[in-house]
């Protein structure tokens, strides 16, 4: 029977046939959305609960002292997290201070002052940097750049800056060319490209009739940009930064190249130091004792802990901002 | 142009499978890198001649005794011979396989490879932090003529757990009563002093790189580096410097007569040419074969390894298990193992 021919009844029609389709297809789709969002929790969770499972032995036999405990000793079984918490704090401080200046410095070049012909191929080669594996990174860092600062800068860093007090030592020790500071510069020469190029897709939407009028009312380019552009764009360069924080501390060979590699505590910049990740990528291989194993993943599971309350502080920053211009 | 590559993958693919099919048996193995080079090299000169291969995956010591425990592989290797306990529980064996020696390094301007003298006391207090000047007359006293600066020593071992730092440290154990009861000897330990380079390489470009620096590597690297590497004090009380001579008469002198199970870790061996940090690689594998198939052709590859192999190795830089010591590990075969 054609529908055509069949009196108009609510709900045997065409549309309303169509309408009850849509909804479902609607319906599916939402799922499908649904579930590709929840496989990230899951995987979150899942990562987090299994590292936390696995460090289990770990947390028993130490306690709370496995988060202040200096020693790391697999000869007796003796292990603590300070040491390896403290460099990839320290060294991700490091890359940031340098890395978002910098990163701000770059995008800003790109979307406001640079001539038309320059920033399309200065993009690309940012994009193309953050696409360098970081195993190069980390062996450049140990054959090129280390030398380099042993010999020229260090020495420099050690005589001038050493000498000033308090904050003087931060800058003592051999120059050896490997140690925290190292692995700072070099993390930020890494992270550079992922906050640049962040930071200049949101520079581009800022509507260019907001930059013109104040252009107009005789403003400079740093006012535009400090009172129009980061204003307007303020939450998503929050949201890059954190992205490049969030892979500075969980950077691995990079830093196990320039690192050190060593577990001693020390105030001073030029000395080795040790990361969450590169302990674990040095001694998992090799760790014999369920308990060495077990410490190694409770690592892992503290570095999601330490990026966790990282992330959490900046979003409680970001609130209270928001809330203070709201006032 | 798409054609050919089509053709060519056809080609390379249908070979491919079609050696699989005519292999007899794949062998799986996993654990110590320190054996991997020589392994592969001997496993594919082994699998032209027999059309078995050998699967060696280097997962590192820890991960191959896993994978034997599991019996998911049929043979592991291990930098560090297991307990007898551990072997009885378990129903495994163990023999060693290859030989290679480990050499200190140093870069001090002036000094020359195989010219300075160490003996395995002042190796071990400047591991411990004790000696930090290269003037140190503990230094000076045993290298007359050599001039060496009045520089901070810096201190390089490796960062990651390793067979390499296993037998430098046992070495250290043995003649330092001091490190014996501060560090101890393992695949990592809590050193008291210096930098950590990943892997035999991180080492020797942290050594080479660093002015005055002290390391450990596998004697390969130490030559393909062209690094300055030291003579030694051996047990003998004679100073050598390192060579395949010296890791063969190691192998040679130690004492594994006395030793169940091969179990015996032959740093500071006490022959008059033995160099006294030299190491080796043990297999591990089920008394009672979970395969006899695989068992079977896994003690082939290696009887065929240690009574062939010997060029292969050299050429790699190990020294292959002297002649007493293979008929040692063939006899051990005949009465541990059912096969």
């Amino acid at each position: 029977m054609h529908a055509t021919t069949a009196p108009p009844e609510p709900g045997d029609t065409d549309v309303d046939l169509r309408g009850v389709r849509d909804a479902r297809h609607d319906r599916l789709f939402r799922y499908a959305l649904m579930a590709c969002a929840l496989l990230v929790l899951a995987a979150l969770l899942g990562a987090a609960a299994s590292t936390a499972w696995g460090g289990r032995l770990a947390f028993e036999t130490f306690g709370l002292r496995f988060l202040w405990s200096e020693a790391w000793d697999a000869v007796n079984g003796d292990f603590g997290a300070l040491v390896p918490i403290y460099g990839t704090v320290v060294t991700a401080l490091i890359a940031m201070t340098i890395a978002v200046p910098v990163s701000f410095g770059i995008a800003l070049f790109l979307t406001e002052v640079a001539p038309n012909w320059m920033r399309t191929p200065i993009a690309s080669a940012i994009e193309l940097l953050a696409g360098i594996p970081s195993i190069i990174f980390g062996m450049w860092g140990l054959f090129v750049f280390a030398p380099f600062l042993a010999e020229h800068v260090e020495p420099w860093v050690n005589d001038h800056l050493g000498a000033i007090p308090g904050v003087g030592a931060l800058f003592q020790g051999p120059p050896l060319g490997i140690g925290m500071l190292t692995a700072g510069i070099v993390l930020a020469i890494m992270i550079i490209p992922y906050i640049s190029s962040v930071m200049r897709e949101v520079f581009l939407t800022v509507p260019t009739r907001l930059k013109e009028s104040a252009y107009a009312l005789g403003s400079t380019t740093w006012e535009v940009v400090w009172d129009i552009v980061l204003p307007y764009t303020r939450s998503a360069v929050i949201g890059g930064v954190f992205l490049g924080l969030g892979r500075a501390l969980g950077e691995t060979m990079a830093v196990t190249f320039v690192l050190g590699n060593a577990h001693q505590l020390s105030a001073s910049l030029l000395m080795p130091s040790n990361s969450i990740a590169s302990v674990i990528a040095n001694e998992f291989t090799e760790a014999y004792t369920d308990l060495h194993r077990s410490s190694l993943i409770a690592l892992g599971f503290l570095l999601f802990v330490v990026t966790f309350v990282v992330l959490a502080v900046a979003k409680l920053m970001l609130l209270r901002l928001a809330r203070r211009e709201g006032a | 142009m798409f054609k050919t590559i089509a053709i060519r993958v056809a080609v390379t693919a249908a070979v491919l499978f079609g050696a699989a099919s005519a292999h007899a048996t794949d062998i799986t193995g996993a654990g110590s890198s320190f054996v991997y080079p020589v392994l592969s090299k001997w496993s594919a000169t082994y699998a032209e001649k027999t059309g078995n291969r050998i699967n060696y995956q280097s997962i590192g010591s820890g991960g191959g005794i896993a994978q034997i425990k599991a019996a998911t592989v049929d043979f592991g290797a291990s930098d560090a011979p297991l307990s007898a306990e551990d072997l009885a529980k378990f129903g495994l064996g163990q023999f060693p396989v290859v030989v290679g020696g480990i050499v200190p390094v140093i870069n001090v301007e002036g000094v020359k490879a195989g010219q300075l003298k160490l003996t395995g006391e002042v190796l071990a207090d400047i591991y411990l932090g004790k000696i930090t000047k290269w003037n140190d007359p503990a230094l000076a006293g045993l290298n007359p003529g050599v001039a060496l600066p009045a520089k901070a020593i810096t201190v390089v071992h490796r960062s990651d757990g390793s067979g390499t730092s296993y037998n430098f440290t046992n070495y250290l154990s043995k003649v330092s009563p001091e490190w014996k009861a501060k560090v101890g000897f393992g695949t990592s330990v809590p050193w008291p002093t210096g930098l950590g380079g990943k892997g035999n390489e991180g080492v020797s470009a942290y050594v080479s790189q660093i002015k005055n620096s002290i390391g450990y590597v596998e004697y390969a690297y130490a030559l393909q580096n062209k690094m300055t590497y030291t003579q030694m004090q051996n047990a003998a009380g004679n100073y050598l410097e390192p060579n395949a001579k010296a890791f063969a008469a190691a192998a040679a002198t130690a004492d594994w007569a006395g030793a169940k199970d091969f179990n015996l870790i032959m740093t500071n061996a006490p022959g008059a040419d033995a160099w006294p940090i030299t190491a080796t690689t043990w297999a591990i594998m089920y008394k009672q074969a979970k395969n006899a198939e695989h068992a079977k052709a896994a003690f082939d590859f290696f009887k065929w390894s240690f009574e062939n192999g010997q060029q292969q190795a050299a050429s790699l830089d190990y020294v292959a298990l002297p002649k007493e010591l293979v008929d040692r590990i063939e006899n051990y075969w005949k009465t541990e193992f059912k096969q």
